[in-house]
């Protein structure tokens, strides 16, 4: 699936992902493929995101401070104030 | 006729200052690029989040409540006057301040008198401008200039969406320059609380027909999108004054040069008239002398 991270000032990250984990505002939880259309607002903490690169798995972790994820035909799209690569 | 040394002088110090105004020139035209490189950096982020507050309030059937949206009668005033750090910028600061007193004298002359009106203002000048005359003055982000960035507009619209949703003011405006061109600036008064309505204008036409999961709630996902949309529109307001600032500057400059291309050009005429001058002379009193000594001898 293809995600996307933007604050204000700069694009983030764009890019393929195998999966990503994202700090809900009521608790953490993790897309896959495929996931169901969602529209969901973020707390502060930790987004973690997983890309297969040469069968070689890799994960990045950034924090963010509160933002909204939005969830449409495998296209994963986060707004964030701020983020802290 | 002019003394020459005089004239030399003169065309010295306007060379020298023409050479400050063209410099000021590229900067302005180099800072003007980034900052409408920040403005097309925004523009994703503005229009994702028009679009998914777009979805959430179609899901909730336009039945939204929100603390920004509010209606009171008005008492206090907030004016968020948006101006530049610097000056050498043509008429780009005064018009804000015209724009923002004539506001005041218009529409808010009933809250001025008891002390009603509130301004903050954004931009070294703004802040000297309004701190000398009698306004009382939020004088806590006026200066953000100096290394833009969303952290620092964010504050600023934090400050005033808080002090709206605890009832210290009732009402605030936002006086900026719009950037239309690099020529043009127009001064825009907006209304940025309370809310007018929680989707962006520009474009309600559209519903997609998705069905969308929330998380927690729409309405909270709302609740949290609706201060991120006031926030963007306080920056873009930010940015949009800071680009017309540099656009304003850099015509001023480009004026001020031409302006003494044609006073060095002048200057070299009556410089050159003067040496002619200067000449002409000097050679009739050497013919002058020479005829009066051969008709001595």
């Amino acid at each position: 699936m293809f995600l996307e991270i933007i604050t204000p000032d700069e694009k983030i990250f764009e890019g393929e992902v195998d999966h990503a984990t994202f700090p809900g505002s009521k608790g953490s939880f993790q897309v896959l493929n495929d996931h169901a259309a969602m529209v969901s607002s973020l707390g502060k903490g930790d987004l973690k995101m997983v890309i297969t690169h040469n069968k070689k798995t890799e994960e990045t972790h950034m924090a963010i401070d509160g933002g909204v994820v939005e969830v449409l035909n495998n296209k994963v799209l986060v707004l964030a104030e701020h983020v802290e690569k | 006729m002019a003394n020459l040394k005089e004239v030399k002088n003169r065309i010295q110090s306007v060379t020298s200052t023409q050479q400050i105004t063209s410099a000021m020139k590229m900067v302005a035209a180099a800072k003007l690029k980034r900052a409408q490189d920040r403005i097309t950096q925004m523009r994703p982020y503005s229009q994702k989040l028009t679009g998914i507050l777009q979805n959430v309030s179609s899901a909730l059937d336009g039945d939204i409540e929100n603390a920004f949206g509010e209606t009171r009668e008005v008492e206090n005033v907030l004016l968020v006057v948006v101006s530049s750090d610097r000056g050498l910028c043509g008429a780009f600061n005064n018009n804000i301040f015209k724009a923002a007193v004539n506001l005041i004298n218009d529409k808010y002359s009933y809250e001025q008198k008891h002390d009603g009106v509130h301004i903050l203002p954004i931009g070294k000048k703004a802040f000297e401008y309004f701190s000398k005359r009698k306004y009382s003055v939020v004088d806590d982000y006026y200066d953000m200039f100096q290394d833009l960035t969303f952290d620092k507009v964010k504050k600023a619209a934090e400050f005033a969406m808080e002090e709206f949703r605890e009832g210290n003011y009732d009402k605030v405006e936002l006086v900026f320059n719009e950037f239309k061109n690099v020529a043009t600036q127009i001064v825009r008064t907006e209304e940025f609380l309370p809310l007018q309505s929680v989707v962006p204008k520009d474009g309600e036409a559209k519903k997609k027909d998705v069905d969308y999961l929330f998380e927690p709630s729409a309405q909270y996902v709302v609740n949290e999108l609706i201060p991120k949309s006031l926030k963007i529109q306080f920056y873009k307001a930010v940015l949009e004054s800071n680009a017309s600032e540099h656009g304003a500057r850099m015509t001023a400059m480009g004026q001020a040069t031409d302006n003494a291309g044609d006073l060095l050009k002048q200057l070299k005429l009556t410089y050159n008239r003067t040496r002619q001058a200067a000449i002409t002379k000097e050679i009739l009193e050497i013919v002058g002398g020479a005829e009066a000594l051969a008709s001595n001898s």
